[in-house]
């Protein structure tokens, strides 16, 4: 029997169609997984399903009945409820209040605390986990805060229960758990759609699988008809080899080098990059990849290590002294961290290198703007000007933007955190071969991404980060998706 | 009115760009219109006497303007500029009665006012205190200190030299106007002409994409509240010399004016959009809407309910526009 029913769920933002005419069925009580690379709809598709955002064509049949698009409200009343890995808990409340947070018993006019205690109780237990329901949700792990996450959803009476990524931060031992839970609920009846990156979590878990490939429906499988190798091909869809632009040029020298650099989360790390490298940093998310790069870049606080270009020490405490050292950084969150984007094309792309442009302390705009539309030139930045707002760009050209800024700005050194996400696939092969372009032209590269693919198909060596530490160095000839993936779960 | 809630439904993808212009726009009309209305309602509202009288009047709230206008581009707020106008009024002229030169006396009330916008961008961006509740403490102090430097009272004997500032007449034009306007010209420059102000409208838009494009926020925010801090000491210098004393109630009330002018001019309460030229505006229909009330015998308790409507309808348009270009 069916319980959910996608019937051609389109969805389009501007320059991007996130979901290009999706249709399959969820059957009652099983746990189905959904795969497909970033970007190919997954969130887009569990966010119509929560009512988060409405279908711009199609809709949703649950239980016999059309779902109410884009009201997450009364979805949720229908028995509807998502865990992200995001967390959404107060860390200050109770486990009990969290879980009942919004949804809370009385006791004439006051809140029944003992009851409440009582029932987060039996639910925890349910889920076998022995967490207690009194203590404050920030004295807990991660994993068992995903744990708390998931007593709530199951609290609300639900039917049909959404992972999004739930295991993407737990260590083994609570992914254990996690699995657990899963297992018991499914027992209880619930049906549970179940988004992750990792092929065997799918495999333990699931009964049967969809996958997604840039917006579309590609295929749904029964689990155990179906080999790992294949779920990659359906899911990457092309040959690795032919899609992304070869290094035709060798490798100089050392040209950046990092010293057991330390932090909060980023554990003793060194390593050195060659001019005209392209450096892959490959690991799990929250594993500390985004935080070396901004403790190279000076984003955040060092608190011991060294940092050489050419040879030389660079001391470095902010941003401003890492653009010094010809280090630029396109940061993983374009639209808050990256892009200006209630500024021009023009203002951004010279955002960091105003000095070049006055003349005793006076902006130039002539030379400034020459300048400026040279670099959306080279970089092809569709616009029809160079006054154009940023925020009116597509995400591969407010990247583009970015991109220009530091070349700009002539930086020796980028690095590159998730230079694709949210990039349709057109705009994507562009930035890589302008990544390409620019290590020809000696510029060294780090590169940050999620996407196993395209860091493996870009990288001239791939560093695996765990737990703030750097585990492995991979050559290309030791290339695959499974052994990164081996080594970012740390085994 | 009408106009600006049918240029809120315009397209979309273009709707942010049209509905700033039309913001402008809406400005410089109400301007006229107000203009209009009371030289109809008034026969003295439109004589040349009573129009450089206007331009006089606002020029202390216009070259505080210029100062709010730059930390509310950060995403800021100034609310001691008031007491800081009255403080500055009050130590100027008690050096002056001391008999410290006049040039020397402003020269240092100058440096005490560049002290006092340290100490908030220390409080601000050092201590981390919201920029609502360090100059809400400031306000109170400094007006206390008004108070306190001659036990409540009035300095009078301000000499000749220093009264120019305030009262003094260049080419048929009141002095202070020619101050204001040169103060305009510079915020104009530092805005539109140097990285200063492209720093400042990009932190005011985005404070961590700023940073993260290698500028010291910090160290920027710090000097855009010395300069407004120094602009509303200058600006008590002049009305002190306007009204040939220092006053422990000089400037009480002005934030209203100065962050109603600013914000009717079109900049945007929560950073990082805005231009001088709709803020000349506000500035300028602060002051015809004091005085034509003035000149129609409007009751003052009425004039604050509709300075208070008016910085409202100003916000509310604001964030009006900002919420409708976000969807």
């Amino acid at each position: 029997m069916s319980i959910l029913c996608l019937k051609s769920v389109v969805k389009e933002y501007p320059g991007v169609q996130a979901l290009a005419g999706v249709s399959f069925e969820l059957e009652a009580g099983e746990v189905h997984a959904i795969m497909g690379e970033n970007g190919a709809g997954k969130s887009t598709l569990i966010k119509t399903v929560t009512g988060a955002i409405k279908p711009t064509r199609g809709y949703v049949v649950y239980q016999g009945q059309t779902l109410p698009s884009g009201d997450p409200r009364a979805i949720i009343d229908l028995g509807i409820s998502a865990i992200y890995q995001e967390l959404s808990l107060f860390p200050e409340l109770t486990v009990a209040e969290n879980i009942f947070y919004g949804n809370e018993t009385y006791k004439g006019l006051f809140l029944d605390k003992a009851k409440m205690n009582e029932n987060a109780l039996s639910l925890l237990k349910s889920l076998g986990t022995d967490i207690k329901p009194e203590v404050q949700v920030k004295t807990l792990s991660i994993g068992f805060q995903q744990l708390v996450e998931l007593a709530k959803a199951v609290s609300k009476q639900c039917k049909l229960l959404i992972m999004d990524e739930p295991t993407a931060p737990l260590t083994n031992q609570e992914v254990k758990y996690m699995y657990e839970a899963v297992r018991r609920l499914q027992k209880q009846g619930v049906t549970i759609i179940y988004v992750s990156h990792r092929l065997n979590e799918v495999f333990d878990l699931c009964d049967r699988v969809t996958i997604l490939r840039d917006g579309h429906y590609i295929e749904t499988l029964d689990i155990d008809k179906v080999t790992e190798d294949e779920l990659i091909r359906l899911m990457v869809g092309r040959t690795i080899t032919n899609e992304y632009p070869k290094r035709t040029h060798e490798l100089g020298d050392d040209y950046l080098s990092v010293r057991s650099l330390n932090s909060g989360l980023v554990k003793d790390v060194s390593f050195s990059l060659k001019k005209g490298e392209i450096l892959g940093l490959a690991g799990l998310v929250g594993a500390g990849r985004t935080e070396i790069a901004r403790l190279i870049f000076g984003a955040d606080p060092l608190k011991s290590g060294e940092i050489t270009i050419d040879g030389v020490t660079k001391l470095i405490n902010s941003p401003h002294d890492a653009i010094a050292a010809g280090i630029g950084l396109l940061p993983e969150d374009r639209k808050t961290q990256g892009a200006l984007l209630t500024m021009s094309i023009s203002d951004n792309v010279s955002y960091s290198s105003l000095d070049r442009f006055s003349s005793k302390g006076i902006l130039q705009p002539k030379l400034e703007r020459a300048s400026t539309q040279e670099f959306v030139s080279k970089l092809n930045v569709k616009t029809p000007s160079i006054d154009q707002l940023v925020g009116n760009l597509s995400g591969g050209n407010q990247q583009k933007v970015v991109l220009a800024k530091w070349l700009l700005n002539d930086c020796s050194v980028l690095i590159f955190d998730e230079p694709t996400r949210g990039i349709d696939v057109g705009a994507k092969s562009e930035i890589y071969e302008l990544m390409r372009q620019i290590t020809q032209r000696g510029v060294s590269v780090i590169m940050i991404s999620s996407e196993m693919p395209e860091l493996l198909g870009m990288s001239d060596r791939v560093l695996v980060v765990h737990d703030g530490s750097i585990v492995k160095e991979l050559h290309p000839e030791e290339y695959s998706q499974e052994t990164v993936l081996k080594y970012a779960s740390g085994f | 009115m009408d106009t600006t809630q049918k240029s809120l439904r315009v397209e979309q993808p273009f709707g942010k760009v049209s509905l700033q212009f039309l913001s402008r726009y809406w400005i410089f009309i109400a301007l006229v219109v107000l203009i209009v209305a009371f030289s109809l309602l008034s026969d003295s509202f439109l004589s040349k006497i009573n129009l450089l009288n206007i331009l006089r009047q606002v020029s202390i709230i216009g070259i505080c303007a210029v100062g709010m206008t730059m930390v509310i581009l950060t995403g800021g707020i100034d609310l001691s500029v008031g007491s800081m106008i009255g403080v500055s009024g009050m130590a100027c002229a008690l050096m002056l009665q001391a008999g410290i030169p006049p040039v020397l006396a402003v020269f240092l009330t100058l440096v005490m006012g560049l002290g006092f916008g340290g100490i908030t961008g220390l409080l601000i961006n050092k201590i981390h205190i919201p920029p609502l509740i360090a100059t809400l403490g400031l306000m109170t102090a400094l007006r206390g200190v008004a108070y306190i430097l001659n036990g409540g009272l009035p300095i009078y004997g301000i000499p000749e030299s220093v009264k120019f500032l305030g009262q003094g007449w260049v080419f048929g034009i009141p002095f202070p106007v020619i101050l204001m306007i040169a103060v305009f010209v510079l915020g104009y420059v530092l805005l539109n002409k140097t990285a200063f102000g492209r720093h400042l409208y990009g932190t005011g838009g985005n404070e961590e994409a700023s940073r993260l494009s290698g500028v010291n926020v910090e160290k920027l925010k710090t000097k855009v509240y010395l300069l407004a801090f120094f602009l509303s000491t200058f600006a008590g210098i002049v009305l002190m010399a306007r009204v040939n004393s220092g006053q422990p109630r000089g400037g009480t009330g002005y934030e209203m004016d100065i962050i109603t002018a600013v914000v009717l001019g079109g900049v945007s309460i929560m950073g990082g959009s805005g231009r001088l030229m709709g803020v000349i505006a506000g500035v300028m229909i602060m002051g015809v809407l004091s005085n034509g009330m003035i000149l129609l015998n409007i009751d003052e308790y009425v004039q604050w309910v509709v300075k208070g409507l008016v910085l409202l309808v100003a916000v509310g348009l604001d964030q009006l526009s900002n919420h409708k270009s976000e969807q």
